[in-house]
């Protein structure tokens, strides 16, 4: 697509929907937000920066196969869970080393843990599976027109 | 000499038997060795094991042999580029099977039984090349498969009535289940999983079809020990089950039937192989029936006639395997005079051949005479049974003599290869098999209290302790073995005739098992293909109409048979909701009405935001976050989709019918929100979630704190379905690429 406009903004709008998409994952836990939210707003600057640059551009910034980006996410949240097992006693059981709960006081310490990264994989795998639908929709039409020319 | 590093399997399983082998004293002390880990305590499900008797036996038998035939697969495949497949693949069926005889739980048992299944299904399709091995792969897996089904349901009702899943529980209150009121489909559903495991009548013909399989597949999974899984199955539930009328008429009928009838059809064979197998299925029906006895003699018999059977069939199996392999043909014509240049053949042939025939002093007679002697104290019908026993019998005379004769003497026929004795390597363990059926046979004490009797006593628990002997004096079962070996004989010497007759049309009457299940899966296909053509027709307009048609139904069809009284408060909204819908509803119209793609999406977009706007509104702003990102999304997604789209008529036509279906929908949606609204709110959940969520999972947003936390199972089956779906997309949209490709390819 030809828009200098678009590609000017994108430039601007792609790392602020990144930015933005993981401030949105990190603050999930306590204000609206999460990984899944995350996820879709990165995917869409990332869908953004494609339509107005390219496909073949947005693969190259992405520098990994969103699909094998989606299946990293999987797999993070698959040990998140497996974390939970080994140190808290069941599958997906949240583990927080570094955290803990004082009653009448509040959370004390650094919110990471089992669930964060359980969280992050939910990003990784909505941002690499979304992502990887979209590069190949647009792939497909662009190359059915380019067949019928 | 074959690579060292692919006789490691057969090694492996050598030790473990070794292993087992060490336990033979204490098992026949009448000790019971039991061993278990917590699996899903809270169903009562453990991942336990037991060796007795019966166990030790089958773990020989798995392990034993197993050793036997990863090393005669070995030499065999030596330089087949699928050898490591194959031993892979025969390793996992021997752990399955393994796992199945020492299950002491009966879910445990399941899966280790649908793991045989699956390994036969590949087995049988190790040549997936050829179209016969994918369609006889498939129609011992459908068999099978369905019977394991069967099995699954029956165990988990007999769970339930005995109050455990302890295999070894239930046969400690085989009175209690017996006199439930859900005996008869526990049992039947038991016999269908066992019948179709052990190829019983009416589901012999999957069995013949396996031997597709390489030959020393077929002499493990389809001879040895999978097959004999049901027989192993029903041996293990009979103090849980055994013993009433129904279950001796049962066995004792199918196995009859199975036993006879297949006897005969072992005899119309020319492929030694396939003869084999159908005396494989002659064996389990013989087991079958002396199962349903549930006498002394009964329970000797299959005990020993287990032992006779894994050796010589085994032996035979391997021996048709030299045969092949020193010849290049497996056809009775094309085979004769070999005993000069296959000595070696010939002997190991001979030895497990008079076993399985039933001469003394080969451990085979011992079996026989057992079995007459079983057949003559069955209660009932003992006239029925023994006349069936010397049936089938006679006939596997003929078979060993069609096997370990036929090919060996007479004119040397021209075979496609030059045949000559093969390595050593090779015959080693058939001859071990067959000359271990002599030495059985000549020193029974080998067995009898050390073995023998610690299967009698699982089977008929505190049954007396078990003595062997080759001579038994002159008596009636004598008097039946030699009027076997006279008929055996006489349909040998008879032979080519029997065949022709038996394989003219009309010998069946045009039945045909086999037959039947082709046109069964033939109208199963056709059938699943036309709802795939109605149900799936390929285009989003069938697609769409056949959702929204089925959810309209459910959701009218739970409103009308609904008996709660349906007056739903009439609230008039605030001002700036009411707005949004209005805004919504003429969005709405805007889509119906619009010749242009753009136009409409916009107008989408539009419903969309409105909704997000009023999720805002309820404070549920997760979901008005998602539900935006989502709306954008679906724009950027359709924006590179309208350009493929063709463009749409000026005239946008009035179709009655979808306007009836998205009615209809949009109106039930709006009734069942209305009446559930109606029904009083249940705080319990919320209140635990909002107390619970802080101090115990350390987040504040309870929706994320839900999604990650307290149902993160859910979230990561969802997110493995998004990864799915993404797999499908991608897959299904490159394929065009892909074909387009391959088609410029083809064009230069």
């Amino acid at each position: 697509m030809n828009s200098t406009i678009l590609k000017t903004a994108t430039r601007l709008l792609l790392p602020i929907f990144l930015i933005a998409s993981i401030l949105i994952l990190w603050r999930g836990h306590n204000q609206p937000g999460g990984g899944f939210i995350g996820g879709l707003m990165a995917v869409i600057g990332v869908a953004l920066y494609a339509i107005a640059a390219s496909i073949d551009e947005a693969r190259r910034r992405l520098r990994v196969d969103p699909l094998v980006l989606a299946g990293v996410g999987l797999a993070c949240s698959v040990l998140g869970g497996l974390w939970g097992s080994a140190a808290g006693g069941a599958f997906l059981q949240g583990v927080w080393p570094f955290y803990e709960y004082v009653s009448g006081e509040g959370t004390k310490g650094w919110p990471i843990g089992s669930v964060l990264l359980f969280d992050t994989g939910v990003y990784l795998t909505v941002l690499g599976a979304v992502c990887a639908i979209i590069f190949a929709l647009e792939e497909a039409v662009f190359a059915e027109r380019e067949g019928s020319r | 000499m074959p690579r060292p590093l692919t006789l490691l399997p057969a090694l492996v399983s050598a030790l473990v038997a070794l292993w087992f082998a060490g336990f033979i004293p204490e098992i026949a002390a009448g000790e019971v060795l039991t061993w278990s880990r917590p699996w899903i305590p809270g169903a009562g499900i453990d991942f336990a094991f037991l060796l007795d008797g019966l166990s030790l036996l089958f773990a020989l038998m798995v392990t034993g042999i197993g050793a036997i035939i990863f090393l005669y697969s070995a030499v065999y495949f030596k330089g087949h580029p699928k050898l490591t497949m194959l031993l892979v693949l025969l390793s996992l069926f021997a752990i399955s099977m393994l796992g199945l005889v020492l299950a002491d739980d009966a879910i445990t048992l399941f899966v280790f039984w649908e793991g045989t299944t699956i390994t036969s299904f590949l087995l049988v399709g190790f040549d997936h090349e050829k179209e016969k091995a994918r369609d006889n792969a498939l129609q011992a897996l459908i068999v099978t498969g369905l019977g394991g089904l069967a099995l699954l349901a029956g165990l988990i009702l007999l769970g339930a009535e005995a109050g455990t899943f302890r295999l070894s529980e239930m046969n400690a209150q085989g009175e209690l289940i017996k006199a439930s009121a859900l005996y008869l489909p526990i049992l039947i559903l038991v016999f269908l999983g066992a019948f179709t495991k052990s190829a019983q009548f009416p589901f012999h013909f999957w069995l013949p079809g396996a031997m597709a399989a390489p030959t020393p597949v077929s002499a493990y999974l389809h001879s040895a020990t999978m097959v004999k899984a049901g027989i192993y199955l029903l041996a293990r539930l009979t103090p849980a089950l055994g013993g009433t009328d129904v279950w001796f008429w049962t066995l004792t009928i199918v196995g009859a039937v199975t036993m006879v009838w297949t006897s005969i059809l072992a005899l119309k064979q020319t492929d030694l192989k396939l003869m084999l197998a159908y005396t494989t299925v002659m064996a389990l029906g013989a087991l079958t029936m002396f199962l349903g006895g549930g006498t002394r003699y009964a329970a000797m018999t299959v005990a020993v006639f287990l032992i006779v059977h894994a050796l010589y069939k085994a032996a035979l199996f391997l021996t048709v395997g030299l045969i092949d392999k020193g010849t290049g043909t497996r056809e009775v014509n094309q085979l004769g005079g070999l005993a000069r240049v296959m000595p070696v053949t010939l002997t190991i042939a001979m030895l497990a051949a008079l076993s399985m025939a039933g001469f003394p002093p080969f451990i085979g007679f011992i079996g026989k005479e057992l079995i007459y002697e079983a057949s003559l104290g069955v209660v009932t019908e003992p006239l029925f049974v023994a006349t069936a026993a010397l049936l089938a019998n006679a006939n596997m005379v003929a078979a060993a003599g069609l096997v370990a004769v036929a090919p060996f003497f007479g004119k040397q026929c021209q075979t496609p290869k030059t045949p000559a004795d093969p390595t050593p390597w090779l015959w080693v363990g058939p001859a071990l098999l067959a000359v271990l059926g002599l030495t059985f046979g000549v020193i029974p004490s080998l067995i009898d209290s050390s073995i023998v009797t610690p299967v009698v006593q699982s089977i008929i628990p505190g049954e007396k302790p078990v003595e062997l002997k080759i001579w038994h004096g002159v008596n009636l079962p004598l008097m039946l073995s030699l009027l076997t070996f006279g008929l055996g004989f006489a349909l040998f010497y008879g032979r080519a005739q029997i065949r022709s007759s038996l394989q003219s049309e009309n010998f069946t009457g045009g039945l045909d098992a086999n037959k039947t299940y082709f046109l069964w899966l033939k109208a199963f296909k056709s059938f699943a293909a036309w709802t795939a053509r109605t149900v799936q027709g390929g285009q989003m307009t069938v697609y769409l109409r056949t959702a929204f048609v089925v959810l309209g139904l459910l959701i009218w069809g739970a409103h009308l048979s609904s008996r709660d009284p349906f007056n739903p408060s009439a609230e008039f909204p605030d001002l700036i909701p009411l707005t949004i819908c209005l805004l919504i509803a003429v969005s709405a119209a805007v889509v119906l009405r619009t010749g242009s793609r753009l136009y409409g999406l916009t107008a989408l977009g539009v419903v969309g935001a409105g909704i997000a706007i009023l999720f805002v509104f309820y404070s549920a702003i997760d979901v008005a976050i998602t539900q935006l990102l989502v709306e954008m999304l679906v724009v950027l997604i359709l924006a590179v989709a309208l350009v493929k789209l063709p463009t749409m008529p000026r005239e946008v036509t009035f179709r009655a019918g979808d306007a009836v279906i998205a009615s209809a929908l949009g109106l039930g949606v709006a009734f069942v929100l209305a009446a559930v609204v109606m029904k009083p709110f249940d705080p319990r959940i919320t209140e635990f979630f909002n107390a619970a969520s802080y101090p115990e999972a350390f987040g504040r947003n309870v929706v994320n704190v839900i999604l990650v936390d307290f149902r993160a199972l859910d979230t990561l089956g969802e997110v493995a379905v998004v990864l799915i779906a993404a797999i499908s997309a991608v897959a299904a949209l490159t394929a065009g690429k892909r074909a387009l490709a391959v088609k410029k390819e083809g064009d230069k």
